[in-house]
């Protein structure tokens, strides 16, 4: 398990225990995560489930391959250096306490 | 209180029309009705990771069952709408309930063609593709060794095919036309995934022509082509297309044309009832066309909900499709029906490759194999309405990102 929490740019936030082996962008879409839609269920085709994450995090998370990497240019927000896709990203006790930011297109 | 929104068909439109009438926080309350036992779930797993037992059910679901009493959406299913009553504003259940509507979203998909009983098409061991009951009747028998004949070389018979390699069953791909994936791809795209299956020794016929499943005791044990000889199998999968679900909608006298007929706003002949998804048929650049997709779905029954909501939208969504076999990861973006020119470009290694189609020096649409940033550029280079030069395209030294931002 790991607490999860996505804020979002209003400042709300909302904060979920998400169990082992789901992957984010699930979680966040259970959890009625506003802007988080996962439209390809998390195959890396549609960029819908784009978060920003504190960086002191990224070695927990593991590294960003090639096509996340490439599929982040296809972003509705513009990415930044700190951008992941959420169906990427998958929960373990290692990461609770995890922080997501939600970008919010217009 | 006023009556509520009715949905009828619990798919992937009907989800995307729920989460954006929530996300919007429309209060008019909404009933959603589906025929089948399970809250709206992805249909594209079923045929890949689900037939490969890699994904449990609930994962399918695109929002937990739970999700909608917290949003106080109310859910019927196991439940089948066997008319509408226009005049008053009703649909009758199976169970022979009326439920009034104020407004009504028909998302009744489209359903897998099979072949006639006369040729052996209701034989045990014969499936077709389409949902989660489906695939709990398949995998059982899905078991290593044994031989799976898939009758249709599209996409949803290839990635079935790769599912069952990977399970460690026999198969046979038979196609009709001279070419795998004919219908929707050009020949390029064809010989790359006949190679790929090929190459999971996959036994690929086409140009052939089943006459008929042949059956010992009530179960299918193989299929006869018309040049006489005879392929042995012990299951057989059905996948030579879908016809929308139009019945409903065409009993209640509203417009049809291979689905449900709407407009830009997905408005059916009937200014009250709207449409989303497979079942629909709608015009794009001039042609009238139906899309069989997870994007059209939730994209038409997010605007149906933008449209309800008071919303100025109308429906110009770009197409994209994907699909996932052993190792490549297809994608596709655009449409490339009336295309007559196509242009290669080179991938990084032998596996990766994209396929770009033009009408003269219009990009309709791009195939991308193992290649994202020929889709992630591609997409963005035509939603710009830029058209790059074939020569462009096909050098791989060209920076498409450079092309798409330029």
């Amino acid at each position: 398990m790991a607490n999860i929490t996505w804020i979002m740019e209003d400042g709300s936030e909302i904060s979920a225990e998400v169990k082992d082996g789901l992957n984010l962008m699930e979680a966040a879409t259970a959890n009625n995560v506003p802007h988080i839609e996962g439209e390809c269920g998390g195959c890396l085709s549609c960029a819908t489930c784009h978060v920003f994450v504190d960086p002191e995090w990224f070695a927990k998370i593991g590294e960003i391959d090639d096509i996340e990497d490439t599929m982040l240019e296809m972003t509705d927000v513009e990415r930044e250096d700190n951008s992941r896709l959420s169906c990427q990203i998958v929960a373990s006790a290692a990461l609770d306490g995890l922080i997501l930011r939600v970008p919010e297109p217009e | 209180m006023a009556a509520p929104i009715v949905i009828v068909g619990a798919g992937q439109a009907a989800a995307s029309f729920i989460s954006r009438h929530v996300a919007l926080g429309s209060q008019q309350p909404v009933l959603l009705i589906g025929e089948e036992a399970h809250p709206p779930y992805q249909r594209p797993p079923l045929s890949k990771k689900y037939l490969l037992g890699e994904l449990e059910r609930e994962r399918l679901f695109i929002r937990p069952l739970e999700w909608y009493a917290d949003q106080s959406i109310e859910l019927r299913f196991d439940t089948r709408v066997d008319s509408i009553d226009r005049d008053h504003k009703k649909i009758i259940t199976d169970d022979g309930e009326s439920v009034e509507y104020d407004k009504l979203l028909l998302c009744t998909g489209a359903s897998a063609r099979s072949l006639p009983a006369d040729i052996g098409g209701t034989l045990d061991g014969v499936f077709t593709l389409r949902s989660i009951v489906d695939i709990d009747k398949m995998s059982p028998q899905f078991q290593a060794g044994r031989k799976l004949l898939i009758v249709g070389g599209g996409y949803i018979g290839l990635e079935a095919a790769a599912a069952s390699r990977q399970l460690g069953l026999e198969v046979t791909v038979l196609e009709l036309a001279d070419r795998i994936l004919q219908r929707v791809a050009a020949a390029e795209t064809s010989n790359y995934f006949r190679d790929l299956h090929s190459g999971h020794g996959v036994n690929l016929r086409e140009s052939v022509r089943m006459t008929r499943l042949l059956s010992k005791d009530g179960a299918v044990r193989g299929a006869e082509l018309e040049s006489g000889e005879v392929i042995d199998a012990d299951l057989v999968l059905v996948g030579i297309g879908s016809s929308p679900n139009t019945e409903l909608a065409q009993a209640a006298g509203l417009d049809c044309d291979n689905g449900i007929r709407v407009n830009e706003i997905c408005r059916t002949s009937d200014p009250v009832i709207y449409a989303a998804g497979d079942c629909t048929s709608f015009f794009r650049h001039g042609q009238q066309i139906r899309l069989e997709s997870v994007q059209n779905a939730a994209d038409q029954g997010d605007l149906v909900a933008r449209v309800l909501a008071g919303e100025a939208v109308t429906y110009t969504a770009l197409p994209w499709f994907w699909s996932d076999q052993y190792d490549c990861k297809l994608q596709i973006v655009g449409l490339n029906q009336g295309h007559n020119q196509t242009v290669v470009r080179p991938g990084a290694d032998a596996s990766s490759m994209s396929v770009w189609y033009y009408r003269d020096a219009e990009l309709l649409a791009i195939d991308s194999m193992n290649e994202p940033k020929s889709y992630a550029f591609g997409r963005k280079i035509i939603e710009a309405g830029k058209h790059p030069t074939a020569a462009q395209v096909a050098d791989p030294a060209t920076d498409l990102k450079a092309l798409a931002m330029s």
